[in-house]
């Protein structure tokens, strides 16, 4: 079922699958990044260890900055260093950076043309227990609509460590989102990766279905997708990390082959991976879609499976969302 | 940085007057922007781009420049004056202030022109750009520093905003002597008087709390001036704030200390009485024009 191109970890069907948090790979990206290049810098609004800085904090101390509870001076103070030749990290939660200094991001980094690479972690509901405070469900919006920006959302630590990586050697403003839970490892060191080239994970020879997820959600998305293929319904899967620049050439052609498209995200339905991906189906290759994320509602405490459960975005609803489109599609 | 002789002090009066002719005629030009601010400030600009300032206007990113970054961005019609008289573009560039197509936006953009060092109009965020600039150079040539120096301006009103008292807190705790903050402390916003609107006094004794050196000057007088960004310079182990006493409007009387003047730009009529007034001024002039 898995394309082999993709070099998957073999086993994200077992029960028994390594899980590790994205952010983890977050951590690990930047000290590799900072070893091989002296302009790194990283900043921090005192949630050092939370954002998995602290690898990089501890190798490079005269390269690490902690601001302070001050999310605001965070982005900007990055704009500065960036202005003198360096390429700032800046760590915060999603929902406190981007979540408060939007302005500062638009005018110093992106009207600015800086190279700054802004990290969002504890994005998406599956931050649980914290509440509704902490869950950045609108970070991705925020984001992608600022010229210049790129946004990536990696869908495990695997992925998030070539991520930061591959910004790191850009030069143009960034934006990562991480989310805290420990989430399946579903691909390996061997797989590709490269900004702005969605992976197809699933590809059939005659898909019915095109889903695209992003994040966590890829897993639940493969997790679907080998439920459908026992009920004979066969679908594509596309793991779209980097949702700006979007990758048109490989929306139209899942596009193309399945003639009907569902997006799977942990962010609100308005503005974030799916809308990219609407904006982009509705005006080239229209066809039925239906966008699955957050319904103009905010979260909740509660631990993460049952969070994601509660808001539509389990395996089960992803299914039966699967059914709905289709039917659509054959109608 | 040289010592002021009696010549060049002449100079810069001069010069400073120049500049507000030509702030006030891009205004009229422009037939929108801020006439306050800019005349405030013309002497504060001409002190650090015609003596203070390590920069070359044939080279604008020479890497061994002092930068300058405009919090307050709304204040550009002098910043856009002093470097055209200095040499960085063409005075009759200045006519295009605002206009489609122009280099000169109503709020600047360093895309645009390459010789800013930031873009800025929203409010509160030019010091902590600044902070970022000195402490790369911190990174980068340690504690003695590289011998440039950062200046940030900023206005009174964009106190309210609380990313200025962020990047005050934070150059201090990094010890920043390459940053000199100057304040233009003329005590209007649009809504009125700073101490109506949101009180910000006593303004020196807060960031003398906050651990910064506090210089209070005449920002008309360019001994004061000069000697306290020497004094400044001077400095080790802390950042240095100048709050420079400016009088909005200045040099022209009938937009002196007047709040109304803060957003809005002189009339053709407005503008001819301005410069006849700026071109008679104490008899100093010694006008290109004349």
């Amino acid at each position: 079922m898995l394309n082999p191109d993709q070099k998957l970890n073999p086993k994200i069907f077992d029960l028994q699958v390594e899980q590790v948090p994205i952010r983890d790979g977050f951590g690990d990206g930047l000290l590799e990044a900072g070893s091989q290049n002296k302009n790194i810098v990283a900043l921090c609004a005192d949630l050092v260890e939370s954002t998995r800085m602290n690898l990089f904090a501890d190798k490079f101390p005269e390269r690490y900055i902690e601001v302070g509870v001050a999310e605001q001076n965070l982005v900007t103070v990055a704009s500065g260093l960036a202005a003198m030749g360096k390429i700032p990290f800046t760590s915060s939660y999603a929902m406190f950076s981007p979540g408060r200094n939007w302005e500062q991001i638009r005018t110093t980094i992106c009207y600015n043309d800086r190279p700054v690479k802004i990290v969002g972690s504890h994005a998406g509901i599956s931050v649980g227990p914290d509440g509704g405070t902490h869950q950045a469900i609108e970070d991705i919006a925020l984001m992608r609509v600022l010229p210049r920006m790129t946004v990536v959302v990696p869908a495990d630590s695997i992925e998030a460590k070539k991520a930061t990586s591959a910004i790191a050697k850009t030069t143009s403003p960034a934006y990562i989102r991480l989310a805290r839970n420990k989430s399946v490892v579903v691909t390996t060191d061997e797989s590709p990766f490269e900004l702005g080239v969605a992976n197809m994970l699933v590809c059939p020879n005659k898909p019915e279905v095109a889903l695209i997820a992003c994040g966590p959600m890829v897993h639940r998305a493969l997790v679907a997708a080998k439920k459908l293929e026992s009920e004979n319904i066969m679908v594509s899967v596309t793991n779209l990390h980097t949702i700006k620049p979007l990758d048109e050439k490989t929306i139209k052609r899942i596009t193309k082959e399945a003639g009907a498209v569902v997006t799977v995200e942990e962010h609100q339905i308005a503005g974030g991976m799916g809308s990219a991906v609407a904006e982009f189906l509705v005006q080239n290759l229209p066809v039925p879609m239906t966008i699955m994320g957050i319904n103009d509602d905010f979260g909740q405490s509660g631990e993460p499976s049952e969070l994601l459960d509660h808001y539509g975005l389990g395996v089960e609803a992803i299914v039966e969302t699967v059914k709905k489109v289709l039917a659509r599609k054959t109608n | 940085m040289e010592a002021l002789t009696d010549d060049k002090k002449e100079f810069l009066i001069d010069k400073a007057n120049l500049i507000r002719q030509s702030i006030i005629e891009s205004l009229v030009e422009a037939g929108s922007g801020h006439t306050a601010g800019p005349l405030g400030m013309t002497d504060i600009f001409t002190a650090l781009y015609f003596h203070v300032m390590r920069h070359d206007p044939q080279n604008p990113t020479w890497p061994e420049r002092d930068r300058l970054v405009l919090s307050n961005g709304h204040i550009c019609p002098v910043l856009y004056a002093t470097m055209a008289h200095a040499g960085y573009f063409p005075i009759t560039e200045l006519s295009t202030l605002r206009k489609f197509g122009t280099r000169l936006q109503g709020h600047p953009h360093r895309e645009y022109l390459p010789a800013l060092e930031t873009s800025s109009g929203p409010l509160g965020a030019g010091l902590s750009q600044a902070v970022g600039m000195a402490l790369a150079d911190k990174l980068d040539f340690g504690e003695a520093g590289s011998g440039r120096y950062i200046y940030a301006l900023l206005s009174d009103g964009e106190f309210g905003e609380g990313n200025t008292w962020e990047a005050f807190m934070l150059g201090a705790k990094y010890k920043l002597h390459n940053l000199i903050a100057i304040i233009d402390r003329n005590n209007i916003q649009i809504d009125g008087y700073t101490e109506n609107v949101l009180p910000l006094e006593p303004l020196a004794d807060k960031l003398a709390s906050f651990n910064w050196h506090v210089i209070e000057i005449d920002g008309h007088n360019f001994d004061d001036i000069i000697d306290a960004v020497g004094e400044a310079q001077a400095v080790y182990g802390k950042p240095t704030v100048i709050i420079a006493h400016t009088i909005p409007g200045k040099g022209v009387a009938e937009f002196e200390r007047k709040y109304e003047w803060h957003g809005k730009p002189p009339t053709k009529e407005e503008g001819q009485k301005a410069l006849a007034e700026l071109r008679t001024l104490a008899g100093k002039i010694k006008s290109e024009h004349e």
